[in-house]
C-alpha cells in the first residue's frame, strides 16, 4: 500500500507509535492487558454482561450513577498514584551526575499526567459521583431533574478518562503541565500527540460535567421535597448546589481555551502563538478563571461532608446553620474574583496585584468562620470517634496549615519568592488532600453503608485512615522545606545534593499513603468478606440527621415510597424526635424513567471522534461526527422514556424491610 | 389541636408525607435546566468575545476591520437573522393555541431565514479567505472567525433541530412533550439573535468606525 | 512536655540545619524584605492557627463519646456572640495583612528603581544602576551588559551594593528569572519586557533557575550567580573582555536555537539591539520587527482610509500575501504524506 493511502487511513499512527522499547510502559501494558482480560473473562463466565449492561451501564439512577462515577475514580486514583510514586522515586534519585531512572520525555508526560487524571479524572468524578449519589437522597427526591443527561454526563467523562488512558499506549500524553500552558502547548513547540490527546480527553469530559452540573442544579432548585425551603436544605446540599453554580460559570471558560487552543493546532489561528499578534497570556487567564473556582468546586462539598458528620457525630445540629450557608455562598462569588493571584509573577502592576492578593485573602475569611463552625459543633457535643469523624479532625488540622500557606502566597511579594516553587506545590496538595481527599474518604466511609447495606471494615478503614495522615505529612512537609530552599517545580534532576535527602523522606511519606490506597481498597474488600457482621438493615447506621437516612440501605430505585415532607432543618432527625413509623400500606405506583443506551453510544462515538482527531484520521472523525448527530437526533425520536412501578411491587420492596429488621434484631 | 380525631399513627403520616406525587418530571425543569445551559453557552460567548477584544487591534501587517467588513452584507444578514426571530414569535401563539399546520409553517420559514443567513455568512468566509484574509493571518482575524463561525455553528444546530422539530410536529401533533421542546427551541433562537447584536455591534461596528 | 517539645525543636533544627535554606536567608535587599514579609506574615496568621489547632485537639479530647465529665448540649447550636467572635477574628487578621499586602506590593514591586540598598542605605544620586538585559532562551539563559558592552550566558556576575535594574525577556516560552538570593522571580515573556530592580549586598555564589516549565531542557536551565566586590567586578569585567568571542546577530541567531546544558559562555563584546530584537521577535534578518509592525497597525487602524501610502513597505492589506514562512502546518492542512508519525519518543522538538 502506498505511503498516501496509509497516511490517508491511519494519519500518523505508525508502529513508532508504540511504545515497543520504553520496559516500563510495555511492563505496564502487560500488566493491564492481565488484568483486564482477568475481568472481562470473569464477567463473561459469570454471565454479568447483561446485567452490567441492563442494570448499570445504562441505568438512569442516580445512585448507580453516582457509584459508577466513584469506581471510575478509584481507578484513576491508582494510575493518578502511580505517577505520583514514580515522580517522587525519581527525585529522590535524581542528582549530580545520576538523571534517575526516568528520561525526561517520560518524567515530563508523568507529571502532566498526574495532575490532569488527578484533577479531572479523581477528584472531579467522586466529588460528582458522591453530589450524585447523596443529593437527591438529602433533598428527598426520586432522581435528578435529568436522569438522562446524568447518564450521559458519566459516559462522557469515562470516555474522556479512556482517551487519556490510551495515551499511555498509543503515542504519548502531553509533557506541558496539568494546564498545558501556551505557547509551549502550541504546535509550533508541542507538534506530537501528547497534547492532542490532553485537549481531546479534556474536551470531552468537560462537556460531561458542565452538563452533569446543569442537571445538579435544576434538581436542587426544582426537585425538593415539599417544605423543605432554601434555608432548611442540609448544609451539604448547599455546598453541592454552590459548587455545581461555580462550575456552570467557570467551565465555558476551560471550553473556550481548550476551543482556541484546538484552533490553533489544527486550522492554524493566531490566539495564543507569539507570531501575528497572538496573546498567550490570554490562555493563562483563560484557563485559571476555571482554574482558581475548580477548588471551590471541589472543597465546598467537601465542606458540606465535614459539616454533615461533624454534626451527626456530635449528636448535635450543625452550630451555625446561616453563617455556614453565606460563608459558602461568599466563597463561590469571591472565588471568581482572585484568579490573578496564579500569575502575580508576570508584572500586572502592584495596584492589580495586591487587588487580586487581598481578594483572595478575604476568602480565608468565610473559609475561617466555616472552621470555627465546625469546632462549636462539636463544642458540647458528645462526640463518636468512628472513621468519618476521624477524617474530620484530620482534616481541620492538616488544612489550616494549607489554608495559612495559602494566605502567604497571595500576599504579591511573598509569591515572588514562592511561587513556581516546590513550597506553592507543597501547598496546594496540601489543601487538595488535607481538604479534598481527606473529606471525600470521609464521605465514602460515611455513606457506603448508604449505598450498599454495610459498613466497610473498620480495621482496614484505619489502615487507610492514618496512611493517608501520616504519610501526607511524612511526604510533603520536607517539600514544603526545599521549596524554601528556592526549589523549582516540574525539576526532573538537580545538582545540589543537599536536597536529597528531604525527596528521600518525600518517598517514604509516599509509599506510607500507598499503605492508606491499599487499605481503602482492603477496607471494601473485607468490607464485602464480612458484610454480615457489618450489615446495617435499619437504613440508619450512624444515627443519622439527614433524609437520606429514612430510607433503606441499599435505598429501592424509587428512593422513597412517600414524598416527605420537611419541617425542619435536619429533616430525619425531626421525624426521629417526633416518633415517626413507617407507613405499610397505602402505596402508589410510582413514576420512573427509563433506563437508555443512548448515553453509553454517544460517549463511545465522542471517544472515536477524539482518537481520530489525535491521530488524524479525518474519516474516522467525521464518521464518528455524523454518528454523534444521527444519534443525538434520533434520542429524541423515542418518546417512551418513562414507566410506573405497580402499587404492589412497592408494597412488596417496603414489606420487605420490617422482615430484614426482624433478622437483624 | 381540633383535628378530626385520626389515629396517632396516620397524623404522622400526614406530617411526614406529602398527599401526592409533589415531583415535577417535565415542563419547568427542563425549561430551567436549558436557561441554565443557555447561559453557561453565554459565557463561551463572551469568552470568545473577550479574546476577540484582546487581539482586536493585532492585525499583524493584515488586512484591518474597515478594509474587509462588507457592511451592507452585514447588514443584510442581520436583517435575516432579526427576520427569523420575528417569524418564530409568529409561531408561539400556535403553539400555544395547539394548532399544528400553522405552527410548521412559520417554523419552515424561520428555517429558510436562517438557512439564508448562513448561506450569507459562508459566502463572506469564502470571499475573505479567497483574498488573504483567511483565519491564519492575524490574531484579530483568527478571532474574527471564531466568534463569527461559532454562532454561525449554533444557528446550524439550530436548524437541525427545526426540522427534526418539523418532522416530529408531524407525528406527534402539538403534545405537551412537544411544546416544551419547542419552548426550548424559541429560547435558543433568540438567544443565538441577542449574541448576533452583539456580534453586529462589537465586531462589524464598532471595528468599521474604529 | 516541655522535654518533649524541647527534643522536637532538637531534631527540627539537626533537620532543617543540613539544608540552606536560601530564601529564609538572602544575600540581596529585595529578597530580605521579602524574607521578612513571609515570616512577619506567617506570624500574624499563627495567630489564629494556633488556637484553632490547639481548640480542636481539645474539643475532640474534651467532648469525646467515653468523657462522662462533660457538658452535653445538644440545643447548642447558635450563639450570636459567638458568631460575631468567629467571623472578627479572621476579619482583623485579614485587615492587618492587607494594609501589609498593599504597602509591600507597592514598595516591592520589580518594575519600582529601589530607593535603598540595604536597611539605612538609601539610593544616592551618585549610585548608577548597572542595567543587565536578562533574556530567556530555550533552554539558557542570555546576559547582556549594555553598559559594559559584554555578555554571558549562564552566568551572572553582579557587583555588591550596586543598583541593578534587569531587562527581562525571552525568545520563545513563559520562563521565570528567579534567583533566590538575590529577590523574587519574574516573568520573562515573549515579546514582553518585564523589569526586575535588586541588589546584591554579599559577595558569594548561588544559583538561579527558571521557575515555569518550558520543555526538554528546563531542568539544566540554570545560571551562577556571582557576587562580587567592586575591584573584583572590574576584574571579572576584564577577564570577559578577554573571552575574545563576540556576540553579534549571527552568534544570537546560533544561541536562540534550543540546546540543552548549555555550558558558561562570556563574550567580549555584545552588539547593540539584541535584546530588542529578541523582544520584538526578528533575530533572523528578514523578519519584521513587532514594534514596527504594532506601530504600522496602530497608524492604519486609526488613519485616514484614502491615504494611497498608508502601510508603505509592509504587506498591504487587502490583498495581502499571508505570513505563513516559518509557521508551522496547521494540523488540518496537512496532507497526508505530511502527517508523519507521532512517535512516542521525540525528535528534538522544533527545529527554526
Amino acid at each position: 500500500m502506498s505511503d498516501t493511502l496509509l497516511k490517508t487511513i491511519f494519519g500518523r499512527l505508525g508502529w513508532e507509535s508504540f511504545p515497543v522499547h520504553e520496559p516500563i510502559l510495555l511492563g505496564t501494558f502487560f500488566v493491564v492487558v492481565l488484568l483486564g482480560l482477568a475481568v472481562v473473562g470473569a464477567t463473561t463466565y459469570f454471565r454479568l454482561w447483561r446485567y452490567l449492561w441492563k442494570e448499570w451501564f445504562t441505568s438512569v439512577d442516580h445512585k448507580k450513577i453516582g457509584i459508577m462515577y466513584i469506581i471510575l475514580a478509584i481507578i484513576m486514583l491508582l494510575r493518578g498514584f502511580a505517577d505520583a510514586l514514580m515522580m517522587r522515586a525519581q527525585q529522590a534519585i535524581a542528582f549530580g551526575a545520576n538523571e534517575g531512572y526516568l528520561n525526561a520525555h517520560h518524567y515530563d508526560q508523568i507529571f502532566t499526567a498526574h495532575g490532569t487524571i488527578m484533577i479531572f479524572f479523581v477528584a472531579i468524578p467522586l466529588v460528582v459521583g458522591i453530589v450524585n449519589f447523596v443529593m437527591p437522597l438529602q433533598i428527598g427526591a426520586r432522581d435528578v431533574a435529568f436522569p438522562f443527561l446524568n447518564n450521559l454526563s458519566f459516559w462522557l467523562t469515562v470516555a474522556g478518562a479512556i482517551l487519556t488512558m490510551v495515551s499511555l499506549f498509543v503515542g504519548e500524553f502531553a509533557r506541558t503541565g496539568w494546564l498545558s500552558y501556551a505557547p509551549l502547548a502550541g504546535i509550533a513547540y508541542s507538534p506530537d500527540t501528547g497534547v492532542d490527546y490532553y485537549l481531546w480527553s479534556l474536551q470531552i469530559a468537560g462537556v460531561g460535567t458542565t452538563l452533569s452540573a446543569i442537571n445538579m442544579v435544576a434538581t436542587v432548585i426544582k426537585m425538593r421535597a415539599p417544605g423543605m425551603t432554601m434555608m432548611k436544605l442540609p448544609v451539604f446540599t448547599w455546598t453541592a448546589l454552590c459548587s455545581n453554580v461555580l462550575a456552570i460559570a467557570i467551565f465555558p471558560a476551560l471550553t473556550a481555551a481548550f476551543f482556541l487552543l484546538m484552533l490553533d493546532r489544527y486550522v492554524g489561528t493566531n490566539f495564543f502563538t507569539n507570531d501575528l499578534g497572538g496573546a498567550p497570556m490570554m490562555y493563562w487567564n483563560m484557563v485559571w478563571i476555571w482554574g482558581h473556582p475548580e477548588v471551590y468546586v471541589l472543597v465546598l462539598p467537601a465542606f458540606g461532608i465535614y459539616s454533615e458528620i461533624t454534626s451527626t457525630f456530635s449528636g448535635k445540629r450543625l452550630f451555625g446553620y446561616s453563617s455556614m450557608v453565606y460563608a459558602t455562598v461568599v466563597i463561590t462569588i469571591l472565588a471568581y474574583l482572585v484568579w490573578l493571584h496564579h500569575f502575580f509573577t508576570m508584572g500586572a502592576g502592584p495596584g492589580v496585584n495586591s487587588f487580586f492578593g487581598i481578594a483572595t485573602m478575604v476568602i480565608s475569611i468565610p473559609t475561617g468562620a466555616k472552621i470555627f463552625n465546625w469546632l462549636f459543633t462539636m463544642y458540647r457535643g458528645n462526640i463518636r470517634f468512628e472513621l468519618p469523624m476521624m477524617w474530620v479532625v484530620a482534616f481541620m488540622l492538616t488544612f489550616v496549615v494549607g489554608g495559612m500557606t495559602g494566605v502567604l502566597l497571595a500576599i504579591p511579594p511573598a509569591d515572588f519568592v514562592l511561587h513556581n516553587s516546590l513550597f506553592l506545590v507543597a501547598h496546594f496538595h496540601n489543601t487538595i488532600i488535607g481538604g479534598v481527599v481527606f473529606g471525600l474518604f470521609a464521605a465514602m466511609v460515611y455513606w457506603f453503608p448508604k449505598a450498599f447495606g454495610f459498613k466497610l471494615d473498620p480495621f482496614w478503614g484505619k489502615v487507610a485512615f492514618w496512611g493517608w495522615v501520616v504519610g501526607y505529612w511524612i511526604a510533603w512537609t520536607p517539600i514544603y522545606v526545599v521549596g524554601l530552599m528556592g526549589t523549582v517545580r516540574r525539576v526532573h534532576h538537580f545538582d545540589d545534593p543537599s536536597f536529597q535527602p528531604y525527596f528521600v523522606i518525600a518517598a517514604f511519606g509516599a509509599v506510607i499513603i500507598l499503605v492508606g490506597i491499599l487499605g481503602f481498597v482492603m477496607s471494601i474488600v473485607m468490607g464485602f468478606v464480612r458484610r454480615e457482621q457489618l450489615r446495617d438493615v435499619t437504613g440508619d447506621p450512624w444515627d443519622g440527621r439527614t433524609l437520606e437516612w429514612s430510607t433503606s440501605s441499599p435505598p429501592p430505585p424509587y428512593n422513597f415510597a412517600f414524598t416527605p415532607v420537611v419541617h425542619d432543618l435536619d429533616a430525619w432527625y425531626d421525624m426521629k424526635a417526633r416518633g415517626y413509623e413507617r407507613p405499610m400500606s397505602g402505596f402508589r405506583p410510582i413514576h420512573m424513567p427509563k433506563n437508555t443506551g443512548a448515553g453509553v453510544i454517544l460517549a463511545g462515538l465522542s471517544l472515536t471522534l477524539g482518537f481520530g482527531m489525535v491521530w488524524y484520521m479525518w474519516w474516522l472523525a467525521a464518521l464518528s461526527f455524523v454518528g454523534l448527530l444521527v444519534v443525538a437526533v434520533g434520542h429524541t425520536f423515542n418518546l417512551h422514556r418513562d414507566y410506573f412501578i405497580p402499587a404492589d411491587k412497592v408494597a412488596a420492596t417496603e414489606g420487605a424491610r420490617p422482615r430484614l429488621l426482624g433478622m437483624g434484631a | 389541636m381540633t383535628d378530626r380525631a385520626l389515629d396517632p399513627r396516620e397524623a404522622a403520616i400526614t406530617w411526614h408525607h406529602a398527599e401526592e406525587d409533589a415531583h415535577d418530571h417535565g415542563g419547568s425543569a427542563t425549561v430551567l435546566g436549558f436557561w441554565i445551559y443557555l447561559m453557561s453557552d453565554a459565557l463561551i460567548f463572551a469568552s470568545l468575545f473577550a479574546m476577540y477584544g484582546v487581539v482586536s487591534t493585532a492585525y499583524a501587517g493584515g488586512p484591518v476591520p474597515r478594509e474587509i467588513f462588507d457592511l451592507p452584507l452585514v447588514a443584510l444578514n442581520t436583517a435575516l437573522l432579526l427576520a427569523s426571530s420575528i417569524t418564530f414569535g409568529q409561531a408561539i401563539p400556535h403553539i400555544e393555541e395547539g394548532r399544528v399546520g400553522p405552527t410548521r409553517f412559520w417554523l419552515a420559514v424561520t428555517g429558510l431565514l436562517g438557512a439564508a443567513f448562513v448561506g450569507v455568512e459562508l459566502y463572506e468566509f469564502s470571499h475573505l479567505i479567497a483574498e488573504g484574509a483567511g483565519p491564519q493571518r492575524s490574531a484579530f482575524l483568527s478571532a474574527f472567525f471564531t466568534l463569527v463561525a461559532t454562532h454561525g455553528a449554533h444557528v446550524t444546530v439550530g436548524l437541525i433541530w427545526i426540522a427534526t422539530m418539523l418532522v416530529q410536529l408531524g407525528q406527534h401533533g402539538l403534545t405537551g412533550e412537544m411544546k416544551r421542546r419547542l419552548v426550548c427551541l424559541s429560547m435558543f433562537w433568540h438567544f443565538l439573535d441577542i449574541i448576533w447584536i452583539g456580534v453586529f455591534t462589537f465586531v462589524y461596528l464598532y471595528g468599521v468606525i474604529r | 512536655m516541655k522535654r518533649a517539645s524541647g527534643l522536637l525543636l532538637a531534631a527540627l533544627s539537626l533537620l532543617l540545619g543540613g539544608c540552606d535554606m536560601v530564601t529564609m536567608n538572602p544575600t540581596g535587599d529585595i529578597a530580605l524584605q521579602q524574607r521578612n514579609l513571609i515570616l512577619f506574615s506567617v506570624g500574624v496568621m499563627l495567630l489564629i492557627i494556633v488556637p484553632v489547632m490547639v481548640l480542636t485537639v481539645l474539643f475532640a479530647y474534651r467532648y469525646r463519646w467515653s468523657n462522662p465529665h462533660k457538658i452535653y448540649d445538644p440545643t447548642f447550636d447558635h450563639s450570636t456572640k459567638l458568631e460575631l467572635v468567629i467571623w472578627s477574628c479572621p476579619l482583623l487578621i485579614i485587615i492587618a495583612l492587607s494594609a501589609v499586602t498593599w504597602t509591600s506590593t507597592h514598595l516591592l514591586d520589580p518594575f519600582r528603581p529601589l530607593d535603598r540598598i540595604a536597611p539605612g542605605k538609601p539610593v544616592t544620586a551618585d549610585m548608577k544602576p548597572l542595567n543587565v538585559q536578562a533574556v530567556a532562551l530555550d533552554w539558557k539563559w542570555l546576559f547582556i551588559y549594555p553598559d559594559l558592552g559584554i555578555a554571558t550566558v549562564n552566568e551572572l556576575a553582579l557587583p555588591v551594593d550596586t543598583p541593578v535594574r534587569f531587562a527581562i525577556t525571552s525568545s520563545d516560552q513563559f520562563n521565570t528569572f528567579y534567583a533566590p538570593t538575590l529577590a523574587g522571580m519574574i516573568y520573562a515573556m515573549p515579546t514582553m519586557r518585564s523589569e526586575l530592580n535588586a541588589v546584591l549586598n554579599k559577595p558569594g555564589e548561588s544559583w538561579g533557575y527558571s521557575g515555569n516549565y518550558t520543555g526538554r531542557g528546563y531542568s539544566d536551565m540554570r545560571f551562577k550567580l556571582r557576587g562580587f566586590e567592586s575591584a573584583d567586578f572590574d576584574r571579572w569585567t576584564a577577564e570577559v573582555r578577554a573571552s575574545g568571542a563576540n556576540l553579534d546577530q549571527g552568534k544570537l541567531i546560533e544561541l536562540v536555537k534550543p540546546s540543552e546544558k548549555a555550558p558558561v559562555m562570556k563574550f567580549a563584546a555584545a552588539e547593540p539591539g539584541l535584546f530588542d530584537r529578541v523582544l520584538n521577535r526578528c533575530v533572523e534578518p528578514g523578519q519584521p520587527c513587532m514594534v514596527d509592525v504594532m506601530r504600522h497597525d496602530m497608524q492604519r487602524g486609526g488613519g485616514d482610509p484614502n491615504d494611497p501610502h498608508m502601510g508603505s513597505g509592509m504587506p498591504p492589506g487587502r490583498e495581502a500575501e499571508p505570513l505563513t514562512g516559518d509557521k508551522p502546518k496547521p494540523a488540518l492542512e496537512k496532507a497526508p504524506e505530511e502527517k508523519g508519525v507521532g512517535p512516542n519518543v521525540t525528535a528534538p522538538a522544533h527545529g527554526h
